[in-house]
């Protein structure tokens, strides 16, 4: 390719937060018709950079061309008629709008005052037809499924004649099988002249669909690079600024006594329907049960029912052989659970207390912590001071709120919390959910010597990596069901994605 | 809206109808009175009704509005004592002074609403604490300057107080005084019918009408309900999500303002403190039960109506009222009937209801 189809560049674009320089003289270029990936782990500045180039926020510094223009984008408005349009990581779509009604948003055609829907219809059927983007018009949105409203927003986009498509972490909350077949419209639309950037951290992703890769850490771009010339542990170690060990290493599981039993187990959601449908498993001592499955398929409910936080509208849960069904939270932590919540800063941490207060959250009222009532602050300062150095966490002292810790600090925090005390079963939801690389494999390692050290360990997480890197087996979930359990030796990817888009045990 | 809510309505409607019908049958036809409690339904009903529409233009822009109350209140003090003034010191006749003080009204109830979208979209107020703010600011204004006006010793209107210039007139005597006497057939049909209504009465329906076309058949309702439901989603296509915000408020002021209108220059030719009677409030539990759309907030409007049309023709049968019945004789056991119905109705009796995803939820950029 020749210089003159770089349709986008973004020249020593700065950009500083107050106590953090997001964007250090960032230089960034798109070709016409390729897919250039954006690789780097949270907090690396890609998100502020595709801000930037969307018209969110302002640069301190640095220059931006479109068409080999120079260009000063103000708002949303600006790049979209620059033909820049972005597809959010949280789907900016009205789930009561129908999907003509969300593509036409801000860019309606209106016929005498009305509002032209089948105008509109017929072109969002052109244009899907053309890049074999299959949407209804006439669907409300919050009823198709996660991959169908994505491509909602990429027909959004379209709708709106853009040729430069970004896409954050677009992957995230799909199916491997609903994740390739993004990648299929990645390249059509890219065959047919849009130019794309693919922001992720995945690194087999963007080793399998981008045309260029551009690394960046900690505000800076390391480099730029064909996925020809690299691989997934040099990329790695261009992402974290260091040899990082992908595989987790871990021996054969001992499974030992059934800690976990649960029968028929039925848990409503919030607004009252059963996302639950009767599902039985168990976890042994000395094993890891993997949940796999896409976000919201009943897994929230099932952990919150399981740690006490939700009552259960049906079956039983037997812990080391006694019933435990619908027992307080309280409780359920005294007789030996240690619960890794998913959401770390509403369930895992009270955020205005300090990091020390955070750790005893769980045995604050008993000796040594708590003696008639009354706070111990001496045995507090120990154990935190014991936890911090044991867990490794990062914090100036322990007398920090600990909301002015980082996620992967935070985590430590909960982590050196539930699992520093005589556990016999472990419920981690997501346990690594936006932290950075070095969290991760610190926390994946923790996780493996607990089952080690003979706890049950039942581990929910919507990365399929994650769960057939820890796993001994792995059972799968979908709307509401358990539709398979297998054995971690016996699993291939590709099997538990069918299973995970629904597809049953029996059938394939 | 779901069959089951309209049913619902249509049968407490029926119910109310019904009693009346029956305790007064020994003095009046069925349909004569059937005739009466319509009329005085749609008529009472007025308030509620645009009321609802002005939480509905707040709330289907992400703006909760419990302010309606104070709006409707200062609305209807001022326009009155804009009319008063147009008529006895600018010395315009009735009509166009009671005109003139509908456009007051409307205007007060503009500024009330600017104050809260001030309040509640740019200084991110709470915006309970915020509606909470206009009523209470409503009922000290129109009550200090009611008294320091027209009751205090050597204030304005002090010991003289003037004429106010009356009510507006009905659709028959509109239409007879515009001919010049000259259409008494058509007068005479429209008389004492149904339709017989005062202007902002009919305008109230025509709002209903007008509303639900707004919302669901306009670029601006589409956009209005695409900043109450995902406002960032709005956002990034490139719509400005405050401005849409401030407008929706503004508008709704100005319905409550009509509705407060209504209090003082359509339905009494007078002013009292707190006459608004809670009537914002009702109006509020109208759109909820309506699930926020106009036409099942009118109808939720007319069931509360018909409760206050009820309480006032049981007042005129009083006389026929079974002993068995002897409750009903109370009438503040029968006018505590709009409010219990606004108890029963809020519980969620009619399953529930959904607001708009960001109702009251400031935007943060």
């Amino acid at each position: 390719m020749t210089e003159t189809n770089i349709i986008l560049e973004a020249k020593g674009i700065t950009k500083n937060f107050p106590g953090v320089l997001a964007n250090d003289n960032v230089n960034f270029d798109l070709r016409q018709g390729e897919i250039h990936a954006l690789l780097g782990e949270n907090g690396a500045g890609k998100t502020t950079l595709m801000n930037i180039i969307y018209g969110l926020y302002r640069p301190d510094s640095g220059e931006m061309r479109v068409d080999g223009k120079p260009v000063i984008i103000h708002s949303a408005k600006d790049s979209i008629a620059l033909g820049i349009g972005m597809v959010h990581q949280h789907f900016m779509l009205i789930p009561v709008f129908t999907v003509a009604e969300n593509i036409m948003l801000g860019d309606e055609t209106v016929k005498r005052g009305v509002l032209d829907r089948k105008g509109v219809a017929a072109k969002v059927a052109a244009l899907s037809h053309q890049y074999g983007l299959d949407v209804d018009s006439l669907a409300l949105v919050g009823q198709l499924p996660v991959g169908l409203q994505q491509r909602v927003e990429i027909v959004k986009t379209l709708y709106r004649d853009a040729h430069i498509l970004i896409l954050d972490e677009p992957t995230a909350v799909l199916t491997p099988q609903e994740a390739d077949d993004l990648f299929r419209i990645m390249r059509e639309l890219a065959g047919r002249g849009v130019s794309i950037i693919f922001i992720t951290h995945k690194l087999k992703e963007v080793l399998a669909v981008a045309d260029r890769i551009t690394v960046m850490r900690g505000g800076h771009v390391v480099n730029t690079v064909t996925p020809a010339e690299t691989d997934e542990p040099r990329l790695a170690s261009m992402m974290v600024g260091r040899q990082v060990i992908l595989t987790v290493e871990k021996g054969a599981s001992e499974p030992k006594e059934k800690a976990l039993e649960v029968k028929d187990f039925k848990v409503n959601s919030q607004r009252g329907l059963e996302t639950v449908h009767g599902i039985s498993f168990d976890v042994r001592g000395g094993e890891i049960l993997g949940i796999a499955g896409v976000q919201g398929n009943g897994q929230t409910e099932l952990v919150e029912a399981l740690t006490g936080l939700r009552a259960p509208t049906g079956g039983a849960v037997h812990f080391d052989g006694q019933e435990v069904t619908g027992s307080m939270p309280r409780a359920m932590t005294e007789i030996g659970l240690a619960h890794i919540p998913e959401d770390r800063q509403r369930h895992g941490l009270v955020l205005s207390y300090t990091v020390a207060d955070n750790m005893v959250l769980c045995d604050y009222y008993h000796p040594p912590f708590g003696v008639r009532g009354i706070i111990q602050q001496t045995a507090l300062d120990e154990n935190a001071r014991r936890l911090i150095q044991a867990y490794d966490v990062r914090t100036p002292s322990p007398y920090v709120p600990v909301s002015k810790l980082s996620g992967g600090n935070q985590q430590k925090v909960i982590v050196a919390r539930e699992l520093s005390r005589p556990v016999k079963l472990v419920i981690a939801n997501q346990p690594t959910r936006g932290l950075d690389v070095g969290s991760i494999e610190y926390i994946h390692s923790v996780i493996v010597k607990m089952r080690d050290n003979g706890a049950a360990v039942l581990l929910v997480s919507a990365e399929l990596d994650e769960i057939m890197a820890l796993s001994d087996r792995i059972a799968v979930m979908y709307r509401g069901h358990i539709v398979a359990i297998v054995n971690v030796k016996e699993a291939t990817r590709e099997q538990i994605g069918l299973w995970m888009a629904g597809a049953q045990a029996a059938s394939v | 809206m779901e069959l089951k809510r309209f049913g619902f309505i249509a049968a407490i409607i029926v119910v109310l109808f019904s009693v009346v019908v029956l305790i007064g049958s020994s003095q009046s036809s069925p349909l004569v009175i059937i005739g009466s409690m319509i009329a005085t339904t749609i008529a009472v009903a007025t308030p509620l009704t645009l009321g609802a529409l002005s939480g509905l233009y707040c709330e289907r822009a992400g703006v909760v509005n419990i302010g309606i109350e104070g709006m409707m209140l200062a609305a209807a003090f001022f326009g009155w004592l804009a009319s008063i003034y147009m008529n006895s010191i600018f010395g315009w006749a009735a009509l166009p002074s009671l005109i003139g003080g509908v456009f007051f009204a409307i205007f007060t109830g503009g500024l009330f609403a600017l104050l809260h979208a001030v309040l509640s979209i740019t200084f991110k107020v709470d915006q309970i604490i915020g509606g909470t703010v206009i009523n209470i600011l409503a009922i000290g204004v129109t009550g200090f300057l009611n008294r320091q006006m027209f009751f205090e010793k050597g204030s304005i209107f002090g010991g003289n107080v003037p004429h106010a210039p009356g009510t507006l007139p009905s659709l028959a005597k509109a239409i007879d005084s515009l001919c010049n006497g000259g259409c008494g057939g058509l007068v005479n049909s429209i008389s004492g019918s149904v339709i017989d209504q005062k202007p902002i009465a009919l305008l109230a329906i025509l709002l209903v009408a007008f509303t639900h076309y707004v919302l669901f058949y306009t670029r601006w309702g589409l956009r209005t309900r695409a900043v109450g439901e995902h406002p960032r989603a709005a956002d990034t296509v490139g719509i400005n999500v405050q401005r849409m915000r401030y407008a929706n408020v503004i508008i709704g002021g100005l319905m409550a303002g009509l509705g407060g209108a209504y209090f003082t220059l359509e339905s009494v030719p007078s002013f009292e403190p707190l006459m608004t009677n809670g009537r914002g409030f009702i109006a509020l539990a109208a759109m909820i039960f309506g699930n926020w759309t106009p036409f099942g907030a009118w109808a939720a409007a007319l069931v509360f109506g018909a409760s206050q049309a009820m309480q006032i023709n049981l007042q005129i049968f009083r006389e026929s009222i079974p002993p068995q019945l002897a409750i009903l004789q109370i009438s503040y056991i029968v006018g505590l009937t709009p409010y219990i119905l606004t108890m029963l109705i809020l519980t969620g009796i009619i399953g529930k209801t959904t607001p708009p995803a960001a109702d009251g939820v400031p935007y943060e950029k």
